[in-house]
């Protein structure tokens, strides 16, 4: 195939990939009440849309799971990420197998087992219905604790352990190698891992879907519950705010892995994950 | 959202297999407790809940007596109901893996061979799939909608007034591939850039046809991508749930739709946990058949 032909095929791609994501957020500007018809440009709709208490409930509620998730998920995901990089093969390979398990799962399996877990755990504990902010954000840990830890990994590996066997030579102890050495070296990693972990709650669907019970909506879900009376101006412009809070979390993501390696942890990132 | 290729864990250089000697800081194994404890409590424990329940049965209402027959199992595979839609999964997630291989191919050599900035547009390609699943795919109901304004401007030359896409299988289908295309390009993507196109150029220097060269350098050496791409696709489409759920309206069942029809309409979880059980069963054959692939691969490749 010639190469013209070949170019010309990956623009397309690009436009399919991304048209999407333009008629979603150009149409948010239109000013009409109808969606699909054009009357002049406007942003009433993102006001309507911040003033809609449907709306921003539910944004509250996807902003607070989203950030008690990286947290937690930072937290688990490094400490799991050091801890590996020098186990045992027989202790690693199964913890490996584990943490991957958690990314390839089909999430709808993920999501109806954690749904069963967490009712048949109240009935246990005697909490009538225990679904609701608390089972999200345990849920969305699971997996999102899994992508920390591959992002940190293959920066602690990647970097090598030269530094932190020079400071102990110069009879610095782990800890304060960890802290003073070590610690500043992974923060780009733990910081996109942690932007990457809340977008991925942000934007999760599925896994809430089953294990958010019938009290607590997140924006996925409000705007899932929407299609049903069709899609609206106000949808719409919902709808470009998280596509922008995301695409800056991301290109904030890597611009910080980036920055921290000469582009190549950068790159690393955009293979593995 | 499966987001991480197969092929990860082991990262190169030979910093990572300097251990022993005086040596930097070895982090205690305890570091991982947290984390496993969160994966055994949260995620395997629940599978293994989940897969107790496919052997159980529903007394009364809506609560689960175990029973640990293979009731469930046995009621799924009689008679063409629910067959039928693991035979529509199963085409569609093939239809996707072949559709995504046939557009991304292409992309992906035309990427790693001959586009300049190459990490820029690698990274282009993984932004739209990092944002909202949700969103991307309710857009094609504006899209797909022949009131489109797009649609409606390109009317007079000859684009048709009216045509039923939305809420149809073609719908879905279009649907699967934009979705899915990123988890096929990345792997294939990897695989390309690792070519050394001097191989090819030398053969083709030595008379090889461009086809020829394509078929004996280029494909052989593609292969695990092509491999760990279309699982990378395969295995969520499986259970794939929400777009049919958007685009096909909720009309055309799949694996995934029924799995969540029993647990949040027929309320049936035994029922519900047996057809996932299923699925699971299927994905770790396909698994199996693929780290064989693999290891084929390696030991001639």
């Amino acid at each position: 195939m010639g190469r013209r032909l070949l170019g010309a095929h990956a623009v397309l791609v690009y436009a399919f990939l991304y048209a999407p994501i333009v008629v979603v957020v150009a149409l948010a500007f239109n000013g009409g009440r109808q969606v699909l018809y054009w009357e002049g440009f406007s942003t009433r709709w993102f006001g309507e849309a911040l003033r809609d208490d449907t709306i921003t409930e539910p944004l509250r509620t996807s902003v607070i799971i989203g950030l008690g998730n990286a947290v937690i998920a930072c937290l688990l995901g490094t400490m799991l990420a050091l801890a590996l990089a020098r186990m045992r093969a027989w202790v690693r390979v199964p913890i490996d197998a584990l943490a991957y398990m958690t990314l390839v799962t089909p999430e709808i399996v993920f999501g109806i087992s954690a749904l069963i877990f967490f009712v048949q755990a109240g009935l246990w504990v005697g909490v009538e219905s225990p679904l609701g902010i608390w089972t999200i954000l345990i849920a969305h840990v699971v997996f999102n604790a899994s992508v920390v830890a591959l992002i940190v990994r293959a920066r602690f590996v990647g970097m090598g352990q030269a530094l932190e066997e020079a400071a102990y030579d110069l009879g610095s102890g782990p800890l304060s190698t960890f802290r003073q050495v070590t610690l500043p070296r992974l923060a780009p990693a733990i910081l996109a891992g942690g932007l990457l972990a809340f977008t991925f709650s942000f934007d999760d669907f599925i896994t809430s879907f089953f294990v958010s019970g019938a009290g607590t909506t997140t924006l996925p879900l409000r705007i899932f519950s929407s299609l049903r009376f069709g899609i609206s101006p106000a949808i719409n412009a919902t709808a470009a705010m998280i596509l922008g809070l995301t695409l800056l979390a991301i290109v904030v993501a890597y611009v910080v892995l980036r920055r921290s390696d000469d582009g190549r942890q950068g790159t690393v990132i955009v293979h593995q994950v | 959202m499966a987001v991480a290729a197969p092929e990860v864990a082991e990262s190169r250089g030979p910093s990572s297999r300097a251990r022993g000697g005086s040596g930097g800081p070895r982090y205690p194994g305890w570091l991982a407790l947290p984390a496993v404890f969160w994966y055994l409590l949260f995620f395997l424990g629940p599978l293994g809940i989940m897969a107790s329940y496919s052997f159980g049965e529903i007394s009364g209402f809506s609560d689960v007596k175990f029973a640990w027959n293979l009731e469930n199992y046995r009621y799924l595979f009689d008679g063409p109901l629910y067959t039928d839609v693991f035979k529509k999964t199963l085409v569609m997630a093939t239809f996707g893996t072949l559709a995504t291989l046939v557009i991304g191919f292409p992309f992906a050599y035309y990427l790693a061979r001959h586009a300049k900035h190459k990490t820029l547009l690698l990274l282009l390609v993984i932004v739209p799939f990092w944002t909202s699943f949700l969103i991307r795919t309710y857009s094609f109901l504006i899209i797909l909608d022949p009131e489109f304004p797009v649609s409606r401007a390109l009317r007079p030359l000859g684009f048709p007034e009216k045509f039923e896409l939305l809420y149809t299988q073609k719908a879905i289908y279009i649907g699967v591939v934009y979705n899915y295309l990123p988890l096929m390009v990345l792997p294939l993507y990897a695989a390309l850039e690792r070519m050394d196109w001097s191989l090819v150029d030398a053969a083709q220097d030595l008379g090889d046809s461009g086809l020829r060269a394509f078929r004996r350098i280029t494909l052989p050496l593609v292969i695990p991508g092509v491999l760990a791409g279309s699982l990378l696709v395969f295995i969520p489409l499986t259970g794939e749930f929400l777009i049919p759920e958007i685009l096909g309206g909720g009309k055309t069942l799949f694996a995934g739709n029924l799995i969540a029809q029993q647990f949040l309409e027929a309320r049936d979880w035994p029922f519900g946990s047996a057809i996932a059980m299923v699925v699971v069963g299927s994905l770790t054959v396909a698994l199996l058949i693929y780290a064989r692939a693999v290891g084929r691969q390696e030991q001639y490749g």
